[in-house]
C-alpha cells in the first residue's frame, strides 16, 4: 500500500493551493456576505481546466482521475465552501452521469461545453415531498410523440440559475414506483423550464440554491438519459459519486479551519504567553488535525476506489461498489469538519464569532455537508446496509 | 518559428533565507521557485504561442531537479523542455554560465524567425548579465527590459522600460529579449496541462553534448573557469534610523548644512 502521491498529483496540489490562495481566498468573505455567485472566479476554473478534471481529454476534459478532482474541491474549499461545491456539483451531479449513462451522442453533444466550463452543469432530484426519500418523485414525464413533458418542481437546486444543463429525474410510470423514474438531460432554455426562488441559506452563501420549475417543459425524446425506469439507479449512482465530492469539500473546510487556527494561536496573546504555549490548544489542535488527516484517508481511498470502479466499467467489466466508501467518507469528514470548525471558533473566542475571521464562516458552511448529497443519517444507513446489518 | 526560453530554478527568498558558513546561499535547505523575471519570459512566449501556435522550448541549466521546474514549466504550455546538466558546469558564474547556455541554444538549433527570452535577473545573483551576454555569443540583437512585446511579421516592437521612461525598439528575428514583471501576468499550470507534460520532452544536455560546441571554451567554463570569484558575501547591517529636523526658519536650514558639511555631502 502506498500512501504517497504521485507526482501528477503533487503538481497538481501545488497549482490548486496556488491558485486557490490567489484567485479564491480574497473572494471568499465577500462571496459570503453578499450572497453573489463567483462568476469570475468559474470563469478562471474553467481557463485552468478545473470544470472537468475526471473526463477523457476526448470529450474536452482535462484526462485526470478522480482523486485530482477532490484535491481540487479540497483544496478551493480551504478557502471558500463555496467554491468547493459549484465545481463539485458540475463535476459530480451533471458531468458525470452523462458521461457515465450518456450516448456516445448525448456525451459529444454536451460534455465538450460544460468541461471546458463555457457551460455550467447541475442536478435536479430533491422536490418539496422527496428528500432523503428520493423515491417520492411527483414530477411527471409524458412522452408525446418525439418529445417529452415535463410538469413538476424541484428544490434546493445547487448550481441552478448559472447553470445551462440540467439533469432532471421525473417520474415517467407512476405505478411502477422507483422504476417508474426516468433520467432526463435539461437544458435551460428548453420551452417551459425557468428558475424559481433562490434560498438564504445558513452557509455556502455564494452558491446558488434555487426552485426548478417545469411547466409544460418540452424535452426532446434524445435527452432521456439512460433507459426509461432507470432514473433511480441514475441517481443512486450518481449521489454514491457526488459523495465524494461533498467529502472534500467538508475536508476542505476542515483542513482550511485548522490552517487558519494555528496561524491565530501562534499570534493572540493571553496571560502573557501565546495561546499556543497552552497544552488546551496544543490538544485542541492535535485532535483537529488527526480528524481531519484521517477524513483525508477516507476521502482519498472512496475516490480511488471509485477510479477503478469508471476504469472497470469502461472496461466492460462489473466495478466493484464504492457506495460504502463513499458513504463512510461524507459521514466522517462531514461530521469531522462540523466539530473541527466550531473548535475553531472555540479557540478564537470572541473574534471568532465575528465576521471579521474566516473560522466562523466556516463553521456555517460546515454544517450542510452533514445534510446534502444525503444526510449524515443516510449515510449511516447506506452503511449498515453494506454490512448486512438490516 | 519557436521561442526559446531561458529560465533558472532560484531559491525562494520569501521563505526562510538560509546562509551557509562561508556566506554563501544554503540552497540544499531553501525552497526553490522559477525565477519570477524568467516566469515573464515564459508568459510572453507562451503568449505569442496562442497567437501564432509558434513551438515553446524551456531551457535551464542547473542540476537535476530543475527538471521538475521545467516540468511545471511544461504544465503552463510550454512544448519542450532541455536541462544543461554536468558537474562540469558546476560553479560557473555568469561569463561560464552565458556561454554553456549558448553553446545550449547552438545544439537546439536557432533559425531566421526564432527569438530568445529571457527574465532580466534571476534573484539570487541579481547581476541581469546573463541574458545580454548570450546575446553576444550568438551575434543576436538584443532588447532588455521588455515591457511589451508586440509581434508582426519578422519585427517586434518592444517598450523597453528606463528608469525615468520608455525607450520604443523595433526588431527583427532572430533576437533575444529580456523581460521585466510589468510585462505580463504570468499564467498558472493548467490541469490537464499536468498531465499532458509528463508526456513532453525533457532532454538534458550534459558535458559531454556540449563540449565540441564552437562556443565552448573549456578554459572558461565551471568555477575553475570562472573569471568572477566571491571573496565575501555577507548581510548589510541596517540602515540607522534618519535623523529629522523641523521647520522653516533660517536656524534649521543652518543645523541642516552643517550636518551635511560634516558628512561631507555638501
Amino acid at each position: 500500500m502506498d500512501f504517497n502521491l504521485s507526482q501528477e498529483h503533487l503538481m497538481l496540489r501545488d497549482l490548486y493551493r496556488k491558485f486557490a490562495e490567489n484567485e479564491v481566498k480574497p473572494l471568499a468573505e465577500e462571496v459570503d456576505e453578499e450572497e453573489r455567485f463567483p462568476m469570475e472566479t468559474v470563469k478562471k476554473l474553467a481557463r485552468y481546466g478545473f470544470m472537468g478534471i475526471p473526463f477523457p481529454t476526448k470529450y474536452g476534459g482535462a484526462g485526470g482521475d478522480v482523486l485530482a478532482y477532490v484535491m481540487a474541491v479540497e483544496e478551493l474549499s480551504k478557502c471558500c465552501g463555496t467554491t468547493g461545491v459549484i465545481v463539485s456539483a458540475h463535476t459530480s451531479l451533471c458531468c458525470a452521469p452523462i458521461y457515465e449513462n450518456g450516448t456516445e451522442e448525448q456525451k459529444m453533444k454536451y460534455l465538450p461545453a460544460l468541461l471546458s466550463g463555457e457551460k455550467i452543469g447541475a442536478f435536479g432530484l430533491t422536490e418539496p415531498g422527496a428528500g432523503t426519500d428520493a423515491a417520492g418523485q411527483q414530477t411527471t414525464a409524458v412522452l408525446e410523440g418525439d418529445h417529452y413533458v415535463l410538469n413538476g418542481t424541484k428544490i434546493f437546486i445547487t448550481n441552478a440559475g448559472y447553470a445551462s444543463v440540467y439533469i432532471i429525474f421525473a417520474m415517467t410510470d407512476k405505478s411502477a414506483g422507483t422504476k417508474g423514474i426516468s433520467a432526463f438531460i435539461v437544458e435551460k432554455d428548453f420551452p417551459g423550464f425557468s428558475v424559481g426562488k433562490k434560498e438564504k441559506k445558513m452557509g455556502i452563501r455564494g452558491s446558488a440554491t434555487c426552485e426548478l420549475i417545469m411547466e409544460n417543459c418540452i424535452v426532446p425524446k434524445e435527452n432521456l438519459l439512460g433507459k426509461e425506469g432507470k432514473g433511480f439507479a441514475i441517481a443512486m449512482k450518481t449521489l454514491d459519486g457526488g459523495r465524494i465530492g461533498i467529502a472534500s469539500q467538508a475536508l476542505g473546510i476542515g483542513e482550511g479551519a485548522v490552517e487558519e487556527t494555528i496561524k491565530y494561536v501562534q499570534e493572540r496573546k493571553q496571560f502573557g504567553k501565546r495561546l499556543s504555549q497552552m497544552q488546551n490548544t496544543q490538544f485542541q489542535l492535535a485532535d483537529m488535525h488527526t480528524r481531519m488527516k484521517a477524513a483525508q484517508y477516507l476521502v482519498y481511498a472512496a475516490a480511488v476506489k471509485k477510479q477503478a470502479y469508471v476504469e472497470a466499467e469502461l472496461a466492460g467489466k462489473k466495478g466493484e461498489s464504492y457506495s460504502a466508501d463513499a458513504a463512510m467518507a461524507k459521514l466522517f469528514a462531514a461530521e469531522a469538519a462540523s466539530d473541527v470548525t466550531r473548535r475553531a471558533v472555540q479557540l478564537y473566542g470572541g473574534y471568532g464569532y465575528t465576521r471579521e475571521y474566516p473560522v466562523e464562516r466556516m463553521m456555517r458552511d460546515a454544517k450542510i455537508t452533514e445534510i446534502y448529497e444525503g444526510t449524515s443519517e443516510v449515510q449511516r444507513m447506506v452503511i449498515a446496509a453494506n454490512l448486512g446489518v438490516k | 518559428m519557436k521561442i526559446i526560453v531561458c529560465v533558472k530554478q532560484v531559491p525562494d527568498t520569501s521563505g526562510k533565507v538560509a546562509v551557509n558558513p562561508d556566506g554563501t546561499l544554503n540552497r540544499a535547505s531553501m525552497q526553490t521557485i522559477t525565477n519570477p523575471d524568467d516566469m515573464n519570459a515564459v508568459e510572453a512566449a507562451l503568449k505569442l504561442k496562442d497567437e501564432t501556435g509558434c513551438k515553446v522550448v524551456v531551457v535551464s541549466m542547473g542540476p537535476p531537479p530543475a527538471m521538475g521546474m521545467l516540468r511545471e514549466l511544461l504544465a503552463m504550455g510550454a512544448d519542450e523542455g532541455v536541462l544543461i546538466s554536468g558537474r562540469e558546469f558546476g560553479g560557473s558564474d555568469t561569463y561560464a554560465t552565458s556561454q554553456i547556455i549558448a553553446a545550449g541554444i547552438n545544439h537546439i538549433g536557432l533559425e531566421k524567425d526564432d527569438i530568445v527570452m529571457c527574465g532580466r535577473q534571476a534573484i539570487d545573483g541579481d547581476t541581469a548579465q546573463v541574458g545580454p551576454q548570450i546575446a553576444e555569443k550568438l551575434h543576436l540583437p538584443q532588447v532588455t527590459y521588455a515591457a511589451k512585446i508586440e509581434k508582426t511579421g519578422d519585427t517586434l516592437t518592444i517598450q523597453r522600460m528606463l528608469e525615468d521612461g520608455y525607450m520604443t525598439i523595433k526588431v527583427k528575428t532572430p533576437c533575444l529579449i529580456t523581460c521585466i514583471k510589468e510585462l505580463n501576468e504570468p499564467r498558472y499550470m493548467s490541469v490537464g496541462g499536468v498531465f499532458e507534460s509528463f508526456n513532453k520532452p525533457i532532454t538534458v544536455f550534459d558535458f559531454n553534448t556540449l563540449k565540441d560546441d564552437p562556443l565552448i571554451d573549456l578554459t572558461t567554463i565551471g568555477l575553475k573557469g570562472s573569471p568572477t570569484n566571491i571573496f565575501k558575501s555577507f548581510t548589510p547591517p541596517p540602515k540607522g534610523v534618519g535623523q529629522m529636523l523641523e521647520g522653516a526658519d533660517k536656524a534649521t536650514c543652518d543645523g541642516l548644512a552643517e550636518i551635511l558639511a560634516a558628512k561631507h555631502i555638501i
